[in-house]
């Protein structure tokens, strides 16, 4: 243990808490991030990296624009291994009926100055070859990005570490007693720290420090293929994703596909809550697959390389938990993003630092209250 | 082994006898990298039964197919890592 106490103590090293690290530790802060396991891991490690605007919500599109926007402003600085790639989003309709959707995505974005334009049936044919013929259009986003989550992560602790902060792994946060807590290593070692705060971004594992917290895990499974370069330009989303990705219940999945720098294809996406069992659930990857075959037929012909299943954070209404939390002096909550963790990682950084300075965040946090109140969470759907 | 056939490796006609693996026509024919990996660096078979994965050629323009597992036939298009197009490396 190093002498003196920690500023800020941040539980949690997956790219949110790494990036609440980089951002105190840029305003001086003594900075010390503490992981169970290692930087980038959980649900960090699992995710399929879409930096993408997304539009349910007024304050999810605000936290999203943002949140892109500084990921926009670091791709010079991201290392190569971080595979950050200006891809964009096609979110695809599949029929006529959707375009209306299309439409109304496209004024809502153009609301908030995001570029995207509709594209009609053969100029998507164009774009993607490989989709099948007969889909309606889709909504092209073209800021959007993609990049591989756990280097981002490991780059955020980096440049954290050089302005001074120190990171430690393989440290479990047993208990949060205010602005205390107790770690212990898996070397073994057992100790208190106490900080000037302390920043709760353990993810799927927050409300087992700060009770009363409401996420729950939403399991998802992802699957890669060989390297197939050209078989796809765009992250592809079925614009039903915005239906089935956003409601508490039963197991669904829809079609994402996202094109990787290195020629392979990641393929989702599914959502299921049954615990934290971490097993792939053959029949739902079935589906899934079944159901990105529906709108690439050339898939089937692909070889995959490996299936596997993370946990999204996920919050009853759809919000991440960002601020201050009312019932404890000295701790902030950075959790709960769900499916948006990355997108969301930089913004969340930036408006903690700014809550903990004592600044006025650049947006208003009150839709991210850790404390607000929401719908009771949904029962495991027990699938 | 069967009848002598013709298959095109990299743009090359070559003999082979039909039915062997194609894998073994490969290195019979001098390929050194069927494929290459992530990095550029070459790859070529260990296992010869379908396990390593690391003896893949494109063949009538699919990627990826282990040569291992596959018997010759005429006039099948082989593209390995060690021709022009650097086979899966494109």
């Amino acid at each position: 243990m190093p002498s003196g106490q920690p500023d800020v103590l941040i539980v949690g090293a997956g790219v949110v808490g790494a990036a609440c690290a980089l951002a105190l530790a840029r305003e001086g802060a003594r900075v010390l991030v503490i992981d169970a396991d290692f930087v980038g891991g959980g649900s960090t490690a699992a995710a399929m990296g879409h930096l993408v605007v997304m539009d349910d919500s007024e304050p999810e599109l605000q936290l999203t624009a943002y949140s892109r926007q500084l990921w926009s402003e670091l791709s010079e600085e991201l290392p190569q291994e971080c595979e950050d790639e200006r891809r964009g989003t096609l979110w695809v309709a599949s029929a006529p009926e959707e375009m209306d959707a299309v439409r109304e995505k496209r004024e809502r974005y153009a609301r908030h100055g995001i570029a995207a334009e509709v594209v009609d049936e053969r100029t998507l044919a164009e774009m993607e070859p490989h989709l099948r013929r007969g889909l309606a259009g889709a909504l092209h986003v073209p800021d959007d990005c993609v990049l591989y989550p756990p280097a981002a992560a490991r780059y955020f602790a980096d440049r954290a570490r050089e302005l001074g902060a120190e990171v430690r792994e393989q440290c479990m946060a047993e208990s949060v007693d205010g602005r205390t807590v107790r770690i212990s290593e898996r070397a073994g070692a057992e100790y208190l720290v106490s900080a000037g705060a302390v920043v709760n971004a353990a993810g799927i594992d927050s409300p087992r420090l700060t009770p009363g917290l409401q996420i729950i895990p939403r399991k998802g499974q992802l699957l890669i293929t060989d390297r197939y370069p050209g078989l796809c330009g765009c992250q592809i989303v079925e614009l039903g994703y915005l239906h089935s990705a956003h409601t508490l219940g039963g197991a669904s999945v829809a079609f994402n596909v996202q094109p990787r720098a290195t020629g392979q294809l990641l393929i989702g996406s599914s959502r299921e809550l049954v615990g934290r069992d971490p097993e792939v659930n053959r029949e739902l990857l079935g589906s899934m697959l079944e159901r990105a075959i529906e709108f690439m037929p050339v898939l089937a012909r692909c070889n995959a390389t490996r299936a596997w299943t993370g946990f999204r954070p996920a919050t009853p209404d759809a919000l991440p938990l960002i601020g201050p939390w009312e019932g404890a002096e000295g701790v902030w909550i950075a959790a709960g993003h769900e499916g948006l963790g990355i997108t969301m990682a930089p913004g969340t950084g930036a408006l903690i630092a700014d809550s903990i300075m004592g600044r006025t965040p650049a947006i208003d946090l009150a839709p991210f209250a850790p404390g607000r109140s929401m719908p009771a969470a949904a029962e495991p759907a027990g699938l | 082994m069967g009848e002598s056939v013709e298959i095109v490796v990299d743009g090359e006609r070559v003999r082979v006898s039909e039915g062997m693996t194609l894998a073994s026509a490969l290195m019979d024919a001098g390929v050194i990298a069927f494929r290459v990996s992530v990095s550029g660096a070459p790859r070529a078979p260990i296992c010869g039964m379908g396990s390593c994965f690391e003896c893949r050629v494109t063949v009538n323009g699919r990627q990826h197919q282990r040569s291992c597992l596959i018997p010759c036939a005429e006039g099948m298009v082989v593209e390995t890592g060690s021709g022009a197009g650097r086979g899966d490396a494109e």
